[in-house]
């Protein structure tokens, strides 16, 4: 069993690609409240460590326990309704949403998943995601490529919490919004886990906003934990 | 032609995409040889002005107004067949998604070497030489042998470097960068960026750089360009701006920044009531209140109106007996935020433009206004 506090909790996890190891036996947890910065040179394995505790890419070693349960002894079909609870936030503006998709259908996905989607209550549940990260709800009925760089990212955080996860993992998740807004993102991520007790996983270069946003910082280096602090 | 026009002369562009004015009248010039930031706001319509400067606006865009390359070339609406005689040997493009730049089906090297052979009569042998060269000049190992792959072989930043190359392989007059970083690995990025400001200054182009990285703006610009909402609120160069933002916008722009991001940014000064990391409480940033305009129901005045900090202060505050009315001049000078639209004006020698109406009101410690939701 994992420890009661941690929300997430990876043991000696390892991830190669060929006989590349690009995470070599990583260890950390994270408590349900807490920011958890994971920091290093490009290349040194921070992305491949998030895609793993998502289950998005799965690991050649290791343990992934989250909330309780062990992600890698699960199947995907065991590990679907899971996933809306764990969402990955990603750098890559356009990139991260389906282009062919309108951005209200991407809002609603996760509610989908989970059969939650109420077609009475949901429309207006992906308005208020939107309008909470700063976007009007008119935007629902474009695709992507007809929106701004930073639209599109914020569709990607509204996407993320639809969802009520209890784990965000965000990789560089403001590197395409300028400095206020990138602030009033930031603001909404910390007053979102102050009410609800989300644990973020945050990878991010920006060692200023590393600094002020986050409880432990993780420093990673050719695939292996080298320090934390 | 005349000699002292300047390379790219922009006045009073406007963009219009279905019904939404997108850019709503913006003026500007890059001079010869300097490197123009455009920054701002998301969705202020800095990709729109990067794309309608190379005649690629997305589907259903249309541009108005005027975009003159050293006085004679209109790019505005100018036909396909005057960009394809520019693109490459007078403008080029370094767009955010390097992938969109580069053909999936052809190998890089060649890619390089159809761009020199598309202006230059030259044989294939020293069309491919010059590719090669080109990839060496970016910073690529063993070029002779990448040269023969192809872009999906590549990592982000190499795929980035490629497009660099492919960018300046012509020495283009005037390169545009829409935010060339934000997507590529965290510490790619600062290599990047040093290698296009190299290359740039080697070649003595003039660089457009679309940037949210305002530490990049500070190490490689000259002068920088404010965008809200479509329209310029401030320019000047980059340390003056910096040093003493004059529209609010930019102001509260800088006072966003995380603490001790750069020290020679005003927000590095310790403000109060801020506490630096800990407990969450203490982790609220500076930020401007309210959400961006939606441009399809722009107000009429100024669009930062609804969140300015000293329009909020100019509001004629609630009469606490209705007796008095206020004089009628008076009234509208309060209200010119909410009425009139700004003109940008300049100040002093003409380096620096504000477009403000209340631009002198603002305070020597600006980052002060926007710390009411930390
Ligand atoms: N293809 C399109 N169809 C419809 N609207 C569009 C399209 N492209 C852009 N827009 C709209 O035009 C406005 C300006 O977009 P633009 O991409 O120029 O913003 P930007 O300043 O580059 O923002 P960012 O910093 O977020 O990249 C935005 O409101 C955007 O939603
Ligand atoms: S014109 Fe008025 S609303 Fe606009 S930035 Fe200046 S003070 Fe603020
Ligand atoms: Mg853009």
């Amino acid at each position: 069993m994992s420890p009661a506090s941690a929300l997430l909790d990876v043991r000696d996890l390892v991830v190669r690609y060929g006989s590349f190891v690009a995470v070599d036996h990583v260890s950390f947890d994270l408590a349900a409240g807490e920011t958890l910065a994971l920091v290093g040179p490009s290349g040194c394995g921070k992305s491949s460590t998030a895609a793993a505790v998502l289950q998005l890419h799965r690991p050649d070693g290791g343990e992934v326990w989250f909330d309780g349960r062990e992600l890698t002894a699960l199947d995907e079909r065991a590990l679907r309704p899971l996933r809306p609870a764990m969402q990955p936030v990603f750098q890559d503006p356009y990139g991260s949403l389906s282009p062919r998709c309108r951005i209200r259908d991407a809002v609603a996905e996760p509610l989908r998943v989970q059969g939650r989607w109420d077609r009475m209550a949901g429309p207006a549940r992906v308005a208020e995601l939107l309008d909470l990260v700063g976007l009007d709800p008119a935007y629902g009925d474009r695709r992507p490529h007809e929106l701004s760089g930073g639209q599109c990212q914020r569709a990607g955080i509204a996407r993320a919490l639809a969802g009520d996860p209890r784990l965000l993992v965000l990789d560089e998740p403001v590197s395409a919004l300028d400095p206020s807004l990138r602030a009033g993102v930031l603001n909404l991520l910390a007053d979102l886990q102050e009410r609800l007790g989300l644990g973020y996983l945050f990878i991010c270069h920006d060692m200023a906003v590393v600094r002020h946003f986050s409880d432990r910082v993780v420093e990673m280096r050719d695939g292996r934990i080298v320090d934390e602090r | 032609m005349h000699p002292a026009d300047p390379l790219l002369s922009v006045r009073d562009l406007r963009i219009a995409i279905g019904p939404v004015d997108a850019v709503r009248g913006l003026s500007f010039d890059v001079r010869d040889g300097e490197v123009l930031a455009i920054v701002g706001e998301s969705g202020a319509g800095k990709s729109l002005t990067a794309r309608a400067l190379l005649g690629m606006l997305p589907r259903g865009a249309t541009a108005a107004g005027s975009a003159r390359l050293r006085g004679e070339t209109e790019l505005v609406g100018a036909r396909r067949q005057v960009y394809a005689g520019l693109w490459g040997r007078r403008i080029a493009l370094v767009p955010q998604d390097a992938l969109s730049a580069l053909s999936p089906v052809h190998a890089v090297g060649d890619q390089l070497a159809a761009a020199v052979r598309s202006v230059r009569r030259v044989s294939r042998k020293e069309a491919r030489a010059r590719a090669v060269a080109a990839l060496e000049q970016v910073g690529i190992a063993d070029a002779g042998r990448r040269a023969r792959a192809y872009p999906h072989e590549f990592s982000g930043g190499m795929r980035q470097r490629a497009v660099i190359a492919m960018a300046m392989i012509n020495e283009p007059e005037l390169v545009v960068a829409d935010e060339p970083t934000t997507a590529l690995d965290p510490g790619t990025q600062r290599h990047v960026l040093e290698l296009l400001a190299r290359r740039r200054e080697e070649t003595g182009a003039s660089l457009v750089l679309v940037t949210h990285d305002l530490a990049a703006v500070e190490e490689h610009a000259d002068r920088m360009l404010v965008m809200y909402a479509g329209r310029a609120v401030e320019s000047g160069p980059v340390d003056e701006v910096f040093a003493r933002p004059r529209a609010p916008y930019t102001a509260g722009l800088l006072a966003s920044l995380p603490p001790d991001l750069s020290p020679a940014l005003p927000s590095a000064e310790p403000l109060p009531g801020r506490a630096r990391g800990g407990p969450v409480a203490g982790r609220r940033l500076p930020s401007i209140a309210g959400a961006p305009p939606t441009l399809a129901e722009l107000l009429p005045g100024c669009a930062f109106a609804p969140r300015c900090p000293l329009a909020r202060r100019a509001e004629p505050a609630e009469p606490a007996e209705p007796a008095e009315p206020a004089e009628p001049a008076e009234l509208a000078d309060d209200d010119r935020c909410r009425t009139e639209l700004p003109e940008p004006q300049r100040l002093g020698d003409g380096e620096r433009e504000v477009a403000c109406h209340r631009w002198s009101e603002l305070p020597d410690r600006p980052a002060e206004l926007f710390l009411e939701n930390v």
